[in-house]
């Protein structure tokens, strides 16, 4: 089989990748190594209405509810609560990720792109040195496909990268280990995203709840890998669930993995190119990474297409993609690496004291950055470190 | 040797993106693990349900 490019994962970037590709008039095929697109979800499935917005029109059948804005408990339970359109990327809709994937692909279906489930990209294929396609098991058949540009979209576990010579293995600080309940309790805030830190609850990360509608929500944490044990995601959600509501109603769990490592060295080599969490592009500090997946694949998508009709498909004709999503997306992912790296070294007396310190200010119009600053004007000496982040 | 417990496991594929020697691969629903295995202990320590585990080879 032959094409221009091939894409292998069809979660958010992708598929984004592949639609772009495929208007673009390029011969297009989709790779997904799961039978169900979308399916084991391994997402909150939190984004910005805005951000999403731009890049696709909201459809009622993928999005499971709208919220108001954010609450962020200390570990003494003190609060402050964040209007949705400043609450970041993860606030706004939460998603139906199952309906809003498979959405995803079958818009990339429509343009053009041949979608192929059940199919494992295996390795690249080279020849005189160059990449040429993938070798892929297909309905346990071994086939190749062969493509000028090869799109590595394959998520935390991404091999394409690897096979490219590119070394995208996560150290145990680069990632958060997480568990998620879908479950149903009474005490679910329907309209609001509520964030829980603590080192007793989620060492170096967060606990979240996320409202589905109708009292139904989806709760998880992610704890960071370099302070994590084997099962302890697991075991401090199933505590904290116990705790706090003792009666909830578990119709579903979740458990993955988020890169939090910030931008990679590079994200091109000759005839590959790497988007969304394969290429770490995730937010290292809120861990969400649909709409950076969403917004690289367009990237990739276009640049590809420039570089098969030029005719360059090697690193120097794809490296206008790893411009561009360094110039974009790439800032805010490398300011919140910053951060991330701060943030998990604070006591819970640290936390404490940063979140009483700004309860008495109106943080409801901010944004984090906003926020940030703020908080280093009332902490200065806690946060010095960080005032680079805010110019 | 790593074994998987796969009654345990959730495959997400964490466990996967996190092996230096790239010896694990997820298939749909289950984790396999190549001859590369150096035994550093990554996997075991991040998978999130405690699926993994480092055991002495026998003999
Ligand atoms: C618990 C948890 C909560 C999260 N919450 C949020 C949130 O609220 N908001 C947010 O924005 N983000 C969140 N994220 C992150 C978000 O899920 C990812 O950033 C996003 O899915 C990345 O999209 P992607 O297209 O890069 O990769 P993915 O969605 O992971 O898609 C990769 C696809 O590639 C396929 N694949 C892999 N290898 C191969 C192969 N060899 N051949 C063929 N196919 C292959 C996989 O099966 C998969 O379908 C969360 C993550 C986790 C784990
Ligand atoms: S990290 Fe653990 S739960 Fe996830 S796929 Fe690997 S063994 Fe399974
Ligand atoms: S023990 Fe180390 S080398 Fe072996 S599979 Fe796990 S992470 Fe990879």
């Amino acid at each position: 089989m032959r094409c221009d490019v091939v894409v292998v994962g069809a979660g958010p970037g992708g598929s984004m990748a592949a639609k772009t590709a495929a208007e673009k008039g390029l011969r297009v095929v989709l790779l997904e190594k799961r039978q169900e697109i979308g399916d084991p979800v391994r997402c909150a499935e939190g984004v910005s209405k805005a951000r999403l917005s731009s890049m696709i029109k909201p459809d009622p059948k993928w999005i499971a509810a709208e919220v108001k804005g954010a609450r962020l408990y200390a570990p003494d339970g003190s609060s402050i609560v964040m209007s949705e359109d400043k609450s970041g990327d993860e606030v706004g809709y939460v998603l139906e990720r199952k309906i809003f994937d498979r959405a995803l692909a079958m818009d990339a279906a429509r343009a053009g792109a041949k979608v192929m489930v059940k199919t494992r990209a295996l390795d690249l294929i080279r020849a005189n040195g160059s990449v040429k396609g993938v070798r892929a098991m297909r309905y346990g058949e071994i086939i190749d496909i062969e493509a000028d540009v090869v799109v590595g979209a394959d998520g935390v576990e991404s091999k394409v990268g690897r096979w490219a010579g590119i070394d995208t293995s996560l150290k145990p600080g680069d990632i958060e280990v997480c568990a998620q309940f879908l479950l149903y309790d009474k005490s679910i805030d329907d309209e609001y995203c509520e964030f829980f830190l603590g080192n007793e609850l989620a060492p170096g990360g967060y606990v979240w709840s996320f409202p589905k509608g109708e009292k139904l929500a989806n709760v998880g944490l992610g704890v960071i890998g370099s302070r994590s044990e084997p099962g302890a995601p697991v075991r401090l959600l199933r505590r904290f669930v116990e705790r706090r509501m003792p009666e909830a109603r578990i119709v579903e769990m979740v458990v993955g993995g988020v890169p939090v490592s910030g931008p990679i060295e590079r994200t091109v080599a000759d005839g590959v190119l790497l988007v969304g969490d394969a290429a770490r592009q995730s937010d290292p500090i809120t861990g969400g990474g649909i709409l950076n997946a969403m917004e690289a694949g367009i990237m990739a998508g276009e640049v590809v297409a420039d570089a098969v009709s030029s005719g360059d498909t090697g690193v120097e004709g794809l490296m206008a993609y790893e411009k561009r999503w360094r110039e974009s997306i790439g800032k805010q992912i490398a300011r919140h690496l910053d951060l991330k790296e701060f943030f998990i070294r604070l006591s819970d007396e640290d936390l404490n004291n940063l979140m009483h310190s700004i309860q008495s200010e109106d943080v409801s119009k901010m944004d984090l950055r906003g926020m940030l600053r703020v908080l280093i004007r009332l902490n200065p000496k806690m946060l010095w470190e960080l005032r680079h982040l805010v110019m | 040797m790593i074994t998987v417990n796969r009654y345990v496991c959730g495959y997400c594929g964490a466990c996967v993106g996190v092996c230096p020697v790239c010896a694990l691969e997820l298939v749909e629903t289950w984790i396999e693990v190549s001859d590369g295995c150096i035994e550093c202990g990554r996997c075991v320590k991040l998978c999130p349900t405690g699926a993994l585990s480092l055991e002495e080879a026998q003999g």
